[in-house]
């Protein structure tokens, strides 16, 4: 996994980077509430919504081509919930608003998430006083979650290029071994963390 | 399991929401009282483990391939509270970052995924653990948390008014039991081969006490009632097929006048509040009896030791 991948633009410089993460936050769920949870859905503010984003998109500077990828991955999801009101009576029409506004709602927190930079965001979280010790563990999941998806991908070649062809009970108690390890190894990692916060002055707040 | 946005509507997604919001709450104090400061970076590392482990892909038969979840292997490994506060960071980061999982379902995917899953799980472990190996005890544990995720997960696309309840829970629960064996596979074999290597690191289980998961049994079972109980209940549906078959369903609307008849139908909005009610009063009771119970037990053993 390439580890920029999620945020690689999110420190462009644009007018929508420049907004405060706060704010921008707020605007963001706002708008999904909006389109989400409105009752009866007319098409005029899914239409306006649409519009927005395109021109937010346009304005963030961020190739367009990263973007609709992103949408692209998360987007299956999303359809195979959706392809199950098509089993029921007068289910085209649910469909097709369910998929709209699931799409748009996906667009804004994608361009929220690649126009703002992950750290930016905890900040802001920490500001409305979500509780410290969550706040912190979102930030080490955060900083960590790429060192260990290496960690896993140096096993796993480790493991291939030791093995030509194993059956799938063999391969499924390697991984086993090697899921172990990995925790095994996240375990041992955040002793070493907890002594260097501490010989850097940390404190639980 | 994740649900995108545009799924639920504004009461499911409130009354999710809440019971997450409460369960996390919950947890987050549980953590905050009895976890050593030294083991706090363990809660992120342990969430990015998780999350690196939900990318592993284990074959299945057929040359399909499954990841793992994570909540049973996070309860075993963490027990119940430290294990809800690790699996929300996951599901925050994932409906954040990934956009894996909608905003306004973030409650509802918190509330299956990363409490109800580990908790339920938590509530057959630990008690299997003790008569029988633990291999054993975390598959039983990981098959019935990815079950009850999933029909949490239907419970709530039904009491939205997406997708019908006859159509949503064959479907989830039928996959579900399926991957539920996948789940219980990996999560054993996984436990086992970390009790092979560091067995010292499982003996936090013994550590938690009984009331730690009192609270969030409570709210998991409170989900249950909300989401899946006036749908499960078989009698309204079998009542009307048999009004049917007699033939009284048209005398039904002349024998009474319905005193609301102008309102939108009244009745059924009631049949289902009254479900709703008598599932939490029964579902009370069942907790205190067995809260009760598990008291005097426990009591009953100190005293033997003493």
């Amino acid at each position: 996994m390439q580890p920029d991948f999620i945020d690689r633009y999110s420190r462009l410089d644009s007018p929508v980077h420049r907004l405060a993460a706060g704010p921008k936050l707020l605007t963001g769920l706002t708008l999904v509430l909006l389109v989400a949870l409105w009752p009866a859905t007319p098409w005029s503010l899914l239409g306006t919504t649409t519009a927005l984003l395109l021109a937010l998109a346009l304005l963030s500077r961020i190739p367009p081509r990263f973007l609709l990828r992103r949408l692209l991955i998360a987007e299956p999801f999303a359809l195979g919930v959706a392809v199950l009101t098509l089993l029921q009576p007068g289910g085209f029409q649910m469909f097709l608003v369910m998929l709209a506004k699931s799409t748009l709602c996906l667009a804004a927190m994608i361009l929220l998430t690649a126009t703002t930079p992950f750290t930016d965001l905890l900040a802001a979280l920490r500001r409305v006083h979500l509780p410290a010790i969550f706040v912190t563990t979102l930030a080490l999941l955060y900083r960590y979650l790429f060192v260990l998806a290496d960690e896993s991908a140096r096993m796993r070649r480790a493991r291939m290029s030791r093995s030509f062809a194993v059956d799938p009970a063999q391969h499924r108690r390697a991984l086993a071994t090697v899921a172990s390890q990995l925790f095994l190894r996240a375990h041992d990692r955040a002793g070493r963390i907890f002594a260097a916060m501490s010989a850097r002055g940390w404190e639980e707040r | 399991m994740h649900i995108p946005d545009g799924f639920l509507d504004a009461k499911t997604a409130v009354t999710s929401g809440v019971l997450a919001v409460t369960g996390l709450g919950l947890a987050l104090r549980r953590v905050r009282q009895t976890l050593p400061p030294q083991q706090m970076p363990l809660l992120g590392l342990a969430a990015a483990f998780i999350f690196a482990a939900q990318m592993l892909n284990f074959p299945v038969a057929g040359g399909t391939s499954g990841h793992l979840l994570g909540g049973a292997l996070a309860a075993a490994l963490l027990g119940p509270a430290a294990a809800v506060v690790a699996m929300s960071a996951v599901l925050v980061l994932q409906c954040l970052l990934f956009s894996d999982g909608g905003v306004t379902a973030l409650g509802a995917n918190l509330f299956n995924m990363a409490l109800a899953a580990p908790v339920a799980a938590w509530l057959v472990y630990r008690p299997l653990a003790r008569v029988a190996d633990r291999r054993l005890a975390v598959a039983c544990a990981a098959w019935v948390s990815t079950l009850t995720a999933a029909l949490l997960c239907a419970g709530e696309l039904a009491w939205s008014g997406r997708v019908g309840w006859s159509l949503v829970f064959p479907a989830m629960g039928g996959i579900h039991a399926l991957i539920g064996l996948g789940e219980a596979l990996l999560t054993a074999l996984i436990l086992g081969a970390i009790a092979a290597a560091r067995p010292e690191l499982l003996d936090a289980e013994n550590t938690v006490p009984r009331r730690a998961v009192l609270g969030l049994g409570l709210l998991l079972s409170l989900g249950l009632v909300l989401f899946v109980a006036p749908f499960a209940c078989p009698w309204p549906d079998g009542f009307e097929k048999i009004a049917a078959q007699l033939g009284f369903e048209q005398h039904g609307s002349t024998l009474f006048k319905a005193p609301l008849a102008d309102y939108a139908v009244p009745g059924l909005q009631w049949e289902k509040l009254g479900i709703i009610l008598s599932g939490a009063i029964g579902t009370l009771a069942v907790f205190v009896l067995v809260w009760v119970l598990v008291r005097m037990i426990a009591k009953r053993k100190q005293d033997h030791a003493a």
